[in-house]
């Protein structure tokens, strides 16, 4: 029974599990705004990673395609625009020193990412157009550098150039898997010639202003792009970028998500059919131990068909038993595990559907059934006479 | 079911007549070897008699008892149970028969373990179509055998002649036509063994027909005929002429 017991509640789990895991993954990318569309160098296929999440440098970015799709009549319904660099340096102000990263913004910085000031001010539209050495702090890095006190004015390092701190953001947490605390943010031309040495961007992000109009605004900034880097093909074949958007994340998490929930699921379901067979085993040896009994069974006038049918009601009636031992441990399982993950800062719904329930005592029933059907069998086929000598 | 096939077959039916065996023979092959274990036997049995059939271990009385019972099919000859032939009868119509009109007890009791006494007698009616009072029924038949203090004990909790006792009541339960006895009291001490025949010897004045099988002349001279058998034939049919009777008292085997 043990092998019921646990294959029934691995399944439950994995499910369970799986549900929760989608769920959170789906809402950490809604928490970014289901409105956002991303633009990076490189072509590559929409269903798959971009290129230059391979580690394949692409340099076909630039700052002007940036300032080409803000406030563009072509593509009227794009709410803000934010070009970026990014890059993992280290920072240092007297004697504490601190890597993190580094990002070169400019743009509509709090219309696309969103956030708030704690302290002082954020770059102006024209510091950031410029190479002028201004940082806004996210929380971790000022608590890291300057603990309780106020960096405002005060001068830090990057890499070893000098920068003054003009504001500190608030504290945001994680969002979209993204650490808002843990960076730095610097005007993206004094990124890409004073910290990287580059003139190419590493990544666009473009607010729509209403979810409905992304399909539409996704093709005008296809064609924006198109027409900067003069590219003539329309169907994209020649594209050096990649245009994704938030829905089109949404779908490549859910297809993945589904193909290893599936994967898992069929791996607990093999541990059932283990179960399966050790109880077969085990019905097999009590026939065997009931041989004398089942040749009385028949002398006093039991038909092969209630012999068959006793056996096989014993066994449905353990594989359920066992059945509902393993989806009371699944849930529970599930709802500890649920607490601990949503203790850790995650939103985690737990949830074990009716249809997984249902799922787990028919299973159970019908192992029962299937695996006991030859047991039964051979009880039903003794022979009365030899059965009741039998030592 | 179906008993009589066409009205003749009801006139030629004796009332009386139990069982009428024809040259009936059993075959046992395993592998090359074939084993004769009854070479063409033929006797009949009426209802009320007290029959041993008596014989050396290897003589085939229990092979005969097991197709006389029904739990083993012949393979030449004929066998009218009441009348009719069992040869055409399906597999689940000889359970049904068993069910219905055999009553069987055994040398080693057969008893269904780790169950109370009650629920052994009451065995033979859970495959049973009639509707009856099964607790109702069962009780009786236990105080009948002189048990109706143990309704409730366990079969490891009562002694080896208690337990025999409980297998008559189980095989009285559905009231049979006729009673099989194979070595009722092997097993048991002379006391408990002449209290078991004890009470066969009143069912049979009752009026059950009881077939016993064993190898004593002592045991098997409680019945009123003894039809001996030895290498599968049947060398005598006797009425026996000095009977022994429980009431004689405790006889050492």
């Amino acid at each position: 029974m043990l092998g019921i017991i646990i294959g029934v509640a691995a399944v439950i789990i994995i499910m369970a599990l799986g549900a929760g895991a989608q769920g959170l993954i789906i809402n950490q990318v809604k928490t970014m705004g289901t409105n956002k569309i991303g633009i990076l160098p490189g072509k590559s296929d929409s269903n798959g990673p971009p290129a230059s999440a391979m580690g394949i440098v692409i340099t076909t970015l630039k700052y002007e395609d940036a300032m080409a799709l803000r406030n563009n009549p072509q593509a009227p319904r794009i709410a803000g625009v934010v070009a970026y660099n990014n890059s993992s340096e280290n920072l240092s102000y007297q004697n504490n020193s601190y890597i993190t990263t580094v990002r070169g913004v400019a743009g509509d910085y709090f219309m696309v990412e969103g956030g708030k000031l704690a302290e002082g001010r954020f770059l102006s539209d024209n510091e950031m157009k410029s190479l002028s050495r201004l940082v806004v702090l996210g929380d971790t890095v000022k608590q890291q550098l300057f603990g309780d006190s106020s960096p405002i004015g005060k001068q830090i390092k990057i890499k070893n150039h000098p920068f003054e701190v003009v504001g500190v953001m608030e504290k945001r947490g994680k969002v979209a898997f993204q650490d808002y605390d843990d960076l730095v943010l610097i005007p993206n031309l004094t990124m890409r010639k004073t910290i990287l040495g580059i003139d190419y961007l590493n990544f666009i992000r473009a607010a729509v202003d209403n979810e409905k109009n992304m399909t539409e605004t996704t093709d005008e900034v296809k064609n924006i792009l198109r027409a900067q880097h003069g590219i003539t093909d329309q169907t994209g074949a020649n594209d050096d970028f990649d245009v994704r958007n938030s829905a089109d994340a949404l779908k490549m998490i859910l297809i993945f998500t589904n193909a290893l929930k599936l994967f898992l699921t069929a791996m607990a379901s093999l541990s059932l059919l283990v179960g399966g067979i050790g109880i077969m085993n085990i019905m097999l040896v009590r026939v065997n131990e009931r041989t004398r009994e089942i040749g009385l069974r028949k002398a006093v006038g039991a038909s092969n068909g209630k012999i068959t049918l006793q056996f096989l009601i014993e066994t449905v009636i353990i594989t359920l038993i066992g059945g509902l031992i393993g989806l009371l441990t699944g849930i529970l399982v599930s709802f500890l595990a649920a607490a601990i993950i949503r203790n850790l800062g995650y939103s985690w719904d737990f949830s074990v559907s009716p249809f997984s329930i249902f799922l787990a005592l028919g299973v159970s029933a019908a192992i029962g059934l299937f695996f006991g059907l030859y047991p039964a069998r051979k009880a039903a086929k003794m022979d009365p006479v030899e059965a009741l000598r039998y030592e | 079911m179906l008993y009589y096939k066409n009205k003749d077959d009801k006139k030629l039916f004796s009332k009386t007549m139990l069982i009428e065996v024809k040259n009936l023979t059993r075959e046992y092959e395993s592998g090359e070897l074939k084993t004769l274990a009854l070479r063409g036997v033929s006797f009949n049995i009426e209802k009320g008699e007290f029959v041993s059939i008596m014989g050396p271990s290897g003589s085939g009385k229990s092979t005969l008892m097991h197709i006389l019972g029904l739990l083993e099919r012949h393979n030449e000859g004929t066998y009218k149970f009441e009348g009719h032939n069992v040869e055409n009868l399906s597999d689940d119509e000889l359970a049904h028969l068993r069910n219905e009109k055999i009553g069987f007890i055994f040398q080693s009791f057969n008893l269904l373990p780790r169950t109370s006494v009650l629920e052994n007698v009451k065995l033979p009616l859970l495959y049973s179509d009639k509707k009856i009072e099964a607790d109702e029924r069962a009780k009786k038949v236990l105080e009948a055998v002189g048990l109706g203090h143990r309704l409730n004990y366990h079969t490891n909790q009562i002694s080896g002649g208690e337990q025999q006792r409980v297998a008559i009541a189980r095989a009285l339960i559905n009231e049979p036509s006729v009673i099989f006895a194979d070595e009722p009291t092997g097993n048991l001490d002379s006391k408990s063994g002449t209290q078991i025949m004890e009470i066969l010897e009143n069912l049979n004045k009752e009026g059950n027909t009881i077939i016993l099988v064993t190898h004593e002349t002592h045991t098997a001279e409680y019945a009123k005929r003894i039809i001996k058998i030895k290498d599968g034939e049947i060398f005598d049919d006797i009425i026996v002429a000095r009977r022994h009777s429980a009431k004689d008292g405790v006889i050492l085997k």
